[in-house]
């Protein structure tokens, strides 16, 4: 009986491990729901990184259309974004902020800008993830699109990349600009 | 036109997969000769459809046919010829075009090769295969068709992502799917055996090449990409526990614990409900691999375009195919009985610890993996699994596996004696400890842990090399036999010592690479000169060069040694379509990589930021795996695979002249 039982036991990890895969399957990775969406921004202020002016606060927001972008140099999927972010920069596209988070040490994110380009308008430097909690966020990349009003509208989870953006980040940027 | 011919002989390939399915095993249930003697046919003519269907691919990439819609998205007219085919599978549809040519690939090659297989085990494991091809040529031709046409069509393409555009790159998908998709073989085999009812020593020296080929290119494909990260993503990391690393190195587990357990099956006629088992996960973690990459349930570096309704295409042909064998496992196998018994003590108890801790390693990296994703679905939040977790799991799982590696091999069959053996290795423990003890002293007092790998690193290479003294017994009998034993070995004991020695360098490489990189990143101007370790840079500034499609800026550094300069000449490409890449200048030496990374200029005085490293031991890792590598393949070629096996002598018989008709 218990031999049988053995026997029977890899199917049953199967099925189970299929169920699971099925309900995974039906939740899109990407759209995570973020407990402050269609709310304001919470107020905050982050320090500058080394060797740049300027940091970056809530009210660098306010009156047009930004982006949000969560990224660190520990982080390998922010490297795959990058180079379409550089674009946008580079087009002229939309403004886009950078949250840099959780960094080892002081230097690591500004090297990591030097090496690949800086695609953000101000970066604030979030050792102790004050920024990531005003926006929620659960995981590097992520990117809120923020309009005018300094409202957090959608969050997108996981790299931009062109088909994405083509699709489906494009159009929300074109519809929270067509806003009064 | 091409590209029709090509679609065209894809659904051809997907009826000659639906024939050498269904009829074959109707025929060898009832012992149809006529209905068994298509199998082999029909999987050739598969193969060669699907050879044929990737030609007019490869040809409309080469020729940059910009109708076909994966090849716009994927390719440019200035791309370099060797990134135009190597496009061809840097894409969803394409790469499953190469899975399936890979498929059919040793499908044929069984049909050709299995002439002294069991005929109706043959004609089975041959229909199983063609279950397979049936299922993914299926997913292809509704879902992944890479002869789609594009209209309007563009005037040039969008260009391979150019972190891609690399020459490890190109070679690292072929390699992956080689093991990858070759381990379906050992599916086959299994499915069939289960069929048969019969899994008896021959069935397991009739796997054992099979798993060995498969386990040899996925060694090789887990390996080429690790390299490519190194010098790639230009922080001299090689390996980050991503989900997608961990869907290849999975299948290597699962397969290497594969290829020890069938030893016991064939020499023993034990483990064999083990066995099956291995043969059936070892492709369950290939296809679970390829749901995840592809099907976009989790967040990836390497993930491909995510799609749900692939992802639900690949998840029940993973159901049906995996779900439908250990269906069979749970009729059929408790029919296994094995019949060789043993001590803990013993090879076979040395062979179970190995297949032990390396399933339960497999087990603990698809937890996770998965563990995201079953927390995300049972509501408890989103989380990223991490490396620590990762490290802090796994490595305490190795290192008794490595201490085992050491003795295992010089166990007796049936029972052995574990006192006497290990006091036997006496002098490579006290080499190893003699190493780990001066790795402390002399290089890091700091790190236990580092001189802790050196001494597992030291230790293996010694028992492995006592091992292979104790098999030509040096010097206890006189050199000149030694030399005659030496050379009298069996191919697959070679492929053993090759395959563990070369492991004792990964290790140490990994170890020194992990615990002793040195880094210095600063503003350079020309002319300046940073220490490294014990090595001198000296930057000579950067100047623009053009690539065939890109501009880039080169960086020169000098580092001064004993014999003459070395000169490393690292680059920050921008890529005319797709962003910019940071191409690492690394100059490998005995001891280590010396490894330029040039940033952003500063400042008005040709200044750059500037990274420059040394890796200790890592061309070590690279040469390891290159021995573990030659080891499969020197094991795959020895005589006892092809000659030996039952049903030689038809086979023989049939390469007889036939009498004139």
């Amino acid at each position: 009986m218990s031999r049988r039982f053995l026997f029977l036991l890899p199917l049953v990890l199967i099925a189970a491990l299929g169920i699971g895969f099925w309900f995974g399957l039906q939740r899109d990775p990407q759209a995570l729901p973020s407990a402050l969406i269609n709310k304001p921004v919470p107020e905050f202020s982050l320090a500058a990184i080394e060797g740049s002016a300027r940091g970056f606060r809530r009210d660098d927001l306010l009156g047009k259309v930004s982006l949000v972008n969560i990224f660190g140099s520990w982080c390998v999927a922010c490297l795959i974004e990058h180079p379409f972010l550089m674009e946008l920069k580079a087009n002229g596209v939309v403004p886009i902020y950078g949250i840099n988070w959780r960094e080892p040490n002081r230097r690591a994110g500004p090297e990591w800008l030097d090496k690949f380009g800086n695609p953000y308008r101000f970066v604030g430097d979030d050792p102790r993830s004050e920024g990531a909690i005003a926006f929620g966020v659960t995981g590097a990349p992520e990117t809120f699109f923020v309009d005018r009003k300094g409202i957090i509208r959608y969050k997108h989870a996981g790299p931009i990349t062109r088909d994405v953006w083509e699709s489906k980040l494009w159009p929300i940027v074109q519809r929270l600009r067509a806003e009064s | 036109m091409t590209a029709e011919l090509g679609h065209f002989a894809l659904i051809l390939a997907f009826a000659a997969a639906a024939l050498q399915g269904t009829l074959p095993l109707i025929g060898a249930r009832r012992r149809d000769s006529v209905w068994m003697s298509i199998a082999a046919p029909a999987a050739i003519l598969q193969f060669l459809l699907i050879a044929v269907s990737f030609w007019a691919l490869t040809r409309a990439f080469v020729l940059s046919d910009f109708s076909l819609t994966v090849v716009a998205m994927n390719s440019h007219t200035a791309k370099p010829l060797l990134y135009k085919i190597s496009g061809v599978w840097g894409n969803h549809e394409g790469s499953m075009l190469l899975w399936v040519l890979v498929l059919a690939l040793f499908g044929a090659a069984i049909a050709v090769f299995g002439g002294n297989l069991r005929p109706t085990l043959k004609v089975r494991v041959l229909a199983v295969q063609g279950l397979l091809g049936l299922g993914f040529l299926a997913f292809i031709l509704f879902t992944s068709n890479p002869f789609e046409r594009l209209f309007p069509m563009p005037v040039d393409g969008r260009d391979l992502n150019p972190l891609l555009q690399d020459p490890g790159l190109a070679f690292h998908p072929p390699l992956l799917y080689l093991g990858y998709v070759g381990l379906s073989t050992t599916f086959s085999f299994a499915v069939a055996a289960l069929i048969e009812g019969r899994a008896d020593p021959a069935w397991a020296r009739w796997v054992r090449p099979w798993t060995l080929a498969s386990w040899t290119f996925l060694t090789g494909g887990i390996v080429l990409g690790s390299w490519w990260a190194y010098y790639e993503l230009g922080w001299g990391g090689w390996w980050f526990w991503d989900p997608v690393e961990n869907a290849s190195f999975m299948p290597w587990l699962a397969a290497t614990a594969l290829l020890h357990s069938a030893i016991v099956s064939e020499k023993r006629d034990a483990l064999k409900g083990w066995t099956v088992f291995l043969a059936i996960v070892a492709f369950a973690f290939s296809l679970l691999g390829t749901f995840l990459v592809r099907s976009g349930v989790l967040t990836s570096v390497h993930a491909f375009a995510s799609d749900p309704d692939r992802g639900v295409f690949i998840l029940m042909l993973l159901i049906v195919s995996v779900g439908g064998a250990f269906a069979l496992y749970a009729w059929r196998g408790p029919a296994l009985k094995g019949g060789g018994l043993f001590r803990p003590i013993s090879r076979e108890g040395g062979l179970v610890l190995n297949n032990f801790l390396l399933t339960a390693a497999a087990a603990a990296v698809l937890l996770g993996t998965v563990y995201p994703l079953i927390l995300d679905v049972l509501n408890a939040g989103k989380i990223s699994v991490g490396a620590p977790y990762f490290n802090s799991v796994f490595i305490p799982m190795m290192v008794p596996l490595v201490l085992a590696m050491g003795i295992g091999p010089l166990l007796n069959w049936k029972r052995g004696e574990l006192g006497p053996t290990v006091y036997r290795l006496k002098v490579a423990a006290g080499l190893a400890v003699l190493f780990g003890t001066g790795a402390w002293l002399f290089i890091d007092r700091a790190s236990a842990l580092a001189a802790f790998g050196v001494f597992l690193a030291a230790w293996l290479m010694f028992a492995t090399l006592h091992e292979l003294a104790v098999r030509i017994q040096l010097f206890r009998v006189p050199p000149g036999e030694s030399w005659r034993r030496l050379r009298r070995q069996p191919r697959a004991r070679w492929g053993m010592t090759l395959a563990h020695g070369g492991l004792a360098i990964v290790i140490a490489g990994m170890t020194a690479s992990s615990a002793w990189t040195t880094e210095s990143i600063q503003v350079m101007k020309p002319g300046d000169r940073v220490d490294v370790g014990s090595h001198v840079f000296i930057f000579d500034g950067a100047r623009e060069v053009r690539g065939p499609n890109y501009a880039a800026t080169r960086g020169t550094f000098r580092v001064e040694s004993g014999g003459g300069d070395i000169v490393l000449t690292p680059e920050k490409r921008f890529y005319d379509v797709q962003g910019q890449t940071t191409e690492a200048a690394i100059h490998p030496t005995f001891l280590g990589d010396l490894y330029a990374v040039l940033g952003d200029p500063r400042g008005e005085d040709g200044g750059f930021v500037t990274r420059l490293y040394f890796n200790p031991l890592v061309p070590w890792m690279w040469a390891g795996s290159f021995i573990m590598v030659l080891g499969g393949f020197v094991s795959l070629s020895d005589r006892r695979h092809r000659v030996g096996a039952p049903g030689r002598q038809k086979a023989g018989a049939r390469a007889t002249p036939a009498p004139a008709e």
